[in-house]
């Protein structure tokens, strides 16, 4: 079943992320941040940090903590407001002039560092309301699954193998199903970006190695950003490597090239 | 059928509404008997059991913003409240002539004020339609004015629950100004009758305890449809990770807006219900201890199951009317240790210990 | 009308008999003989000549005279006292006190003086007492002479402020001789003592330039007293805004006391207490039953309340946090519920075993009376005391949080339990000795308002939502925040009173407070950090 799933000649129509409109991709850059600072009581978390992401690739962020990698993911979202700086998606989307529920209905959805569900639902029912499609009041109110959605659902649920326990409450799942669950309401967005914190916490060896699958299959239809102190997991991602720290890109480069720079040991190391 | 569907997993709404049904049947007959027989209702405890289910729709639309989207709110006394005025003040208009000054068209207590006009927003109050209108529309506006200006700024919790209870104590405190023109200190009362008939006749008292009961039925159904539909799903969400929901796409603040507004309206009806019914309406309704009080009943009874909220308002609200006949002195002790039992040792209320037993026998099975 | 009768009288009796006066005193049989003439300037000499004579009686007869009591006995011709009793009238003798017997009234003969003579009169005697050794009277000798500016008070005043060593004496009498120019017949003189007395803040001076401004005859002189009428306006309505910020400090202090503690349980804590307002009630009671204890020592008994009512309040708030809250941490919605409760319980605690209405509580000598510091600013000494009670509170407050150990263990647990309590912090005894603390702080306040309100057991619903109001515009968390919160909520309050009335400005402030915080969530001095963000 997992293997059948994460086949990477098999491409689910879903899993076409949707055409955003107006989103001009023709410079093939789907995220730029630009000389992005800010400063929480007089502390530094981003500084002058430049930032960009080409459309379909899979970038990890790493760096030791309190280097800026979850606030640069609150900043994309529209949870924190930077003091200056820029950032946009694609062309079109000012992001630092939009909420959060606007920004991730342009399309970019985000997993936690803290799996977060919605506890007192079903895992069904989680899924359901992560999925893609107008989210205002009254279309909430009337919603109803067509076939379509529910088979879609089916084969997320599948996906995350979590079938058996589809009328279970997410409360009531282990860390890693949680974690998986996200995963899942990440995929209903259907977003065409991904910032996913720390997936591969909590996880069995297996249950790395079903992410590592699934990420690395998304990209290329989905741009995505994961942030990891996994350093296996990344060196399985096999993708392009920013180092973060004390709030500013310290280098990008491959996971061999990173490990072998002397600033980033010393950084990881201490002095 | 669609209400069948409805109530297909709502065990406790369905004894709820079958209960409620019975008794509304059950109500006018035993009233009817004659009074010297066993079973005969007097026009008193109809009176009273209205009043209970007027409660208790206040404490279903306390539940659904508390229970299903988190919301404290220490205000609904105040929407319930504004929902009795606005019906306080077709009953006066109502009066007439037959006021202590005679005079047709304004209240005694703007007579002796030595007001000589009526003010602009009592106009209107003389139509039954207007006034019931007004009853669901003023609480819903100031819920939704005040609800677009909190939530918007993302104020949550118990900073929520505080400006709620400042915002009904300031509406007490300017509702006890005479300058108002809402009767000030005395607030509303001296009703006469109602759409013509007379407010001491038992026909009317019977007419308005099924009204009440029949309004609850509604609400209950309605609150039902809401929490049934992805909205209430996505309500539920953001009580329990509203963050989340916000990330997903939704707009937490239009959600909260929406549902807290329509509980606000449910709150007016059962306020424009209650005040016929005890023939009187004064600023002491907006005090803090009735929101908190409403908040109880909804502990007690269980949050976010909607039937235990009505469990809990009729039962502590019979406990009151126990005690002060009694033990006047004893009430409030026995509501402030209510408070402490029930938060302490009853986090799910009555609702919760009924689910847990079925719970268990179903285990058994 | 009757003035004028007595003057009639007086002449037509002087005109039938020319009785001299004898007294044994020859200046004296003189001045008399003067006062029951016509000439009433020469009645004025002769005044002076009594005043100057230095007789012992001198300064008795002449209040005789203006008291309309002293007579002439016609037949002995002696100086009477006459005292009316009944159809006739008791007289003594007023130099040696014998007492006469009963006069008809046609025996005793008046000394007819005029309104002009009268004031006379009475400048006289101000001029005497001016010469007293005692500077009791010699101050109220020129009061009175400032609150009947004349213009020739200047004269008399003058040779005399050299000589005098009392300061407030002096400087009255200054004020006197500014007032008096300012009655001067040369408009010169006029000018110039009205710019003298610019910017005095006497009322006598503002009415007199009052007058001037709407009668002076000289245009000059009225064009400077309207110029300093204004000014002296100004500065009389600076001070009404002085008063009104001090009635706000006052009354924002009253603020901060009862929210303080709050701030402590609510703030670092992150326990919302809405029994809090019954702490303060109990802080309250604890002082009435000490002064039924100590029913003649007001002063003593206020002072024994304040560590009591810390006490009292203090433990039972340990109780509340051991008992219930301890249970409920993290979950602060029903900790709002159970503290409710107890607050329920508490209330009609005090209404079963005291009393369901209020009951009174005495103030202390030193916290009645007023501290004048000029004659449109004074400062009333209760409001003072409490301004000062609250600074040496919240100073008490701040210096055991920051600089005691228990300070230091209850920072640490409000901002990281597991990691205080892993290093060595017991958590659960900080917990309840914070409570305790800002429990005891609400008792002390108790202390404070029984002084300023009354006792009863709805004081403490009184106050728990504008606590709360304060709490949260100065910023959970900040102690500093309460402060500010409390002190400008209470100066808003009192500067909008007048505009809108008392209740309509605790609306309209209740109001501004829910706006501010749609605008600033966390108050005025939020806690900062991405600790608080998540």
């Amino acid at each position: 079943m997992k293997s059948g799933l994460l086949q990477r000649d098999r491409v689910f129509d879903f899993m076409t992320p949707k055409k955003v409109e107006g989103l001009d991709l023709k410079h093939g850059t789907v995220l730029y941040m630009e000389d992005v600072s800010v400063t929480f009581e007089g502390f530094k978390a981003i500084n002058q940090l430049n930032f960009y992401l080409n459309t379909g690739e899979l970038r990890c962020v790493i760096g030791p903590n309190g280097a800026g990698k979850t606030t640069m993911m609150d900043i994309i979202t529209g949870k924190t407001r930077p003091d200056t700086g820029s950032c946009w998606f694609g062309q079109k989307y000012n992001l630092l002039q939009m909420d959060e529920p606007e920004i991730a209905q342009i399309g970019i959805g985000r997993k936690f560092q803290k799996p977060t569900v919605f506890e007192q639902h079903t895992v069904f029912e989680n899924l359901e309301l992560a999925m893609a499609g107008p989210k205002t009041i009254w279309s909430t109110f009337v919603a109803k699954l067509n076939g379509e959605q529910r088979d879609q659902l089916d084969q997320i649920l599948a996906m995350i193998c979590l079938t058996e326990e589809h009328s279970r409450l997410a409360g009531l799942l282990s860390h890693g199903q949680k974690q998986w669950l996200e995963i899942g309401m990440l995929l209903m967005q259907n977003p065409l970006m991904l910032l996913v914190d720390e997936p591969a916490a909590g996880m069995t060896h297996q249950e790395m190695d079903r992410t590592v699958d699934l990420l690395t299959s998304l990209a290329g239809n989905h741009s995505i950003v994961v942030v990891e102190h996994d350093m296996e997991f990344v060196r399985a991602l096999n993708s392009r490597v920013t180092v973060l720290h004390q709030g500013a890109v310290l280098m990008e480069g491959s996971m061999d090239a990173v490990q072998k720079d002397e600033r980033v040991v010393e950084v990881y190391l201490g002095q | 059928m669609g209400l069948l569907r409805m109530l297909k997993n709502d065990k406790g709404g369905q004894i709820f509404l079958g209960v409620l049904v019975a008794t509304l049947i059950a109500v006018p007959i035993l009233h009817a008997l004659p009074t010297d027989h066993p079973l005969h209702l007097s026009t008193y405890m109809v009176t009273l059991l209205g009043k209970y289910l007027t409660y208790a729709l206040l404490a279903v639309a306390v539940d659904l913003v508390w229970g299903y989207l988190g919301i404290l709110s220490l205000g609904h006394a105040a929407f319930f409240a504004l929902g009795g005025y606005a019906m306080g003040m077709y009953l006066m208009r109502q009066i007439g002539e037959r006021g202590v000054y005679g005079d047709p068209v304004l209240p005694d207590f703007m007579v002796f004020l030595n007001w000589t006009e009526l003010p602009w927003f009592w106009h209107g109050f003389d139509m039954f339609w207007f006034a019931i209108l007004m009853a669901m529309c003023l609480p819903g506006l100031l819920a939704l004015v005040f609800g677009w200006l909190a939530f918007r700024s993302r104020v949550t919790g118990v900073y929520l629950s505080i400006i709620t209870q400042a915002l009904t104590y300031a509406l007490m405190l300017a509702f006890f100004r005479n300058e108002m023109g809402f009767g000030g200190n005395n607030g509303l009362t001296d009703f006469k009758d109602i759409l013509g008939f007379s407010l001491q006749d038992d026909g009317v008292r019977v007419g308005l305890f099924i009204a009440s009961g029949l309004m609850l039925g509604l609400g209950y159904l309605a609150c039902r449809v809401i929490i049934q539909s992805r909205l209430g799903r996505v309500a539920v969400a953001i009580r329990d990770a509203e963050d989340r929901t916000r990330f997903i796409g939704y707009r937490v603040e239009r959600v909260k807006l929406a549902i807290f507004t329509f509980s606000a309206m449910l709150a007016g009806i059962a306020g424009a219900l209650y005040v016929p019914q005890v023939g009187i309406i004064n600023p002491s309704e907006f005090q803090p201890l009735n929101s908190i009080e409403v908040v109880v009943w909804v502990a007690m009874g269980g949050r976010a199951t909607l039937y235990g909220a009505v469990i809990g308002a009729i039962g502590v609200n019979y406990a009151k009317t126990w005690f002060t006949g009694a033990f006047p002195d004893a009430w409030l002790f026995a509501l402030g240790a209510l408070f402490v039992f029930v938060t302490l040792f009853l986090p799910r209320g009555i609702a919760g210990l009924f689910k847990h037993s079925l719970l268990r026998k179903r285990a058994k099975v | 009308m009757r003035i004028l009768t007595i003057i009639f009288l007086g002449l037509w009796l002087n005109s039938a008999y020319a009785a001299k006066v004898n007294t044994g005193d020859a200046l004296l049989d003189a001045a008399f003989d003067t006062l029951l003439g016509r000439d009433f300037v020469a009645k004025e000499q002769a005044l002076n000549a009594i005043a100057q004579s230095g007789h012992a009686k001198a300064d008795v007869l002449i209040q005789g005279v203006l008291a309309g009591n002293l007579k002439l006995e016609k037949q002995s011709r002696r100086l009477v006292f006459a005292e009316k009793q009944g159809r006739q009238f008791l007289a003594t003798d007023a130099l040696n006190g014998d007492v006469l017997g009963e006069f008809k009234k046609r025996k005793l003969k008046k000394f007819a003086i005029n309104n002009k003579l009268r004031r006379f009169i009475r400048d006289l005697i101000a001029t005497q007492n001016l010469k007293s050794p005692d500077p009791g009277l010699r101050l109220r000798a020129v009061q009175v002479m400032l609150a009947n500016p004349a213009a020739e008070h200047a004269a008399r005043v003058e040779p005399l402020i050299h000589a005098e060593t009392d300061e407030v004496v002096k400087s009255t009498m200054q004020r006197v001789i500014a007032l008096s120019h300012l009655n001067a017949d040369d408009p010169k003189l006029r000018l110039r003592a009205i710019h003298q007395v610019s910017g005095s803040l006497d009322p006598s001076v503002r009415n007199q330039l009052a007058d001037l401004t709407a009668k002076d005859a000289s245009p000059e002189v009225k064009a400077a007293a309207a110029r300093a009428l204004a000014q002296i306006d100004r500065r009389i309505a600076w001070f009404g805004h002085l008063e009104t910020l001090f009635f706000g400090i006052s009354a924002g202090s009253v603020l901060v006391l009862a929210a303080i503690g709050l701030a402590i349980t609510f703030g670092v804590m992150g326990v919302i207490n809405m029994a809090h307002g019954e702490l303060i009630m109990l802080g309250a009671y604890t002082t009435y039953l000490i002064q039924l204890v100590l029913p003649d020592l007001p002063g003593l008994s206020v002072l024994l309340a304040i560590p009591a009512a810390f006490a009292v309040s203090g433990l039972v708030g340990i109780g509340i946090e051991r008992g219930v809250i301890r249970f409920l941490y993290g979950r602060p919605l029903e900790t709002l519920l159970a503290t409710f409760g107890i607050s329920l319980i508490l209330q009609q605690l005090a209404r079963t075993l005291i009393s369901p209405q209020n009951v009174p509580v005495s103030n202390p000598d030193f916290m009645s009376g007023l501290w004048q510091i000029n004659s449109v600013f004074a400062l009333t000494y209760n409001r003072l005391y409490i301004i000062l009670f609250c600074l040496l509170v919240f100073a008490a407050l701040f210096f055991v949080l920051k600089r005691t150990r228990l300070g230091l263990e209850v920072r640490a647990v409000s901002q990281n339990r597991t990691m205080a309590r892993a290093m060595g912090v017991r958590s659960a005894r900080v917990d309840a000795l914070t409570f305790g603390l800002g429990s005891g702080i609400a008792g002390v306040a108790g202390v404070a308002l029984s002084q300023l309100t009354n006792v009863g057991p709805n004081l403490g619903q009184a106050y728990i939502v504008d606590s709360f109001m304060v709490v949260v515009f100065g910023g959970v968390g900040n102690l500093w925040g309460t402060l500010v919160g409390g002190l400008s909520l209470g100066i808003a309050n009192k500067f909008m009173e007048p505009w809108v009335g008392a209740v309509m400005a605790k609306i309209l402030i209740l109001v501004l407070v829910i706006l501010f915080i749609q605008k600033r969530p966390r108050g005025l001095f939020p806690q900062k950090g991405r600790a608080t963000e998540h």
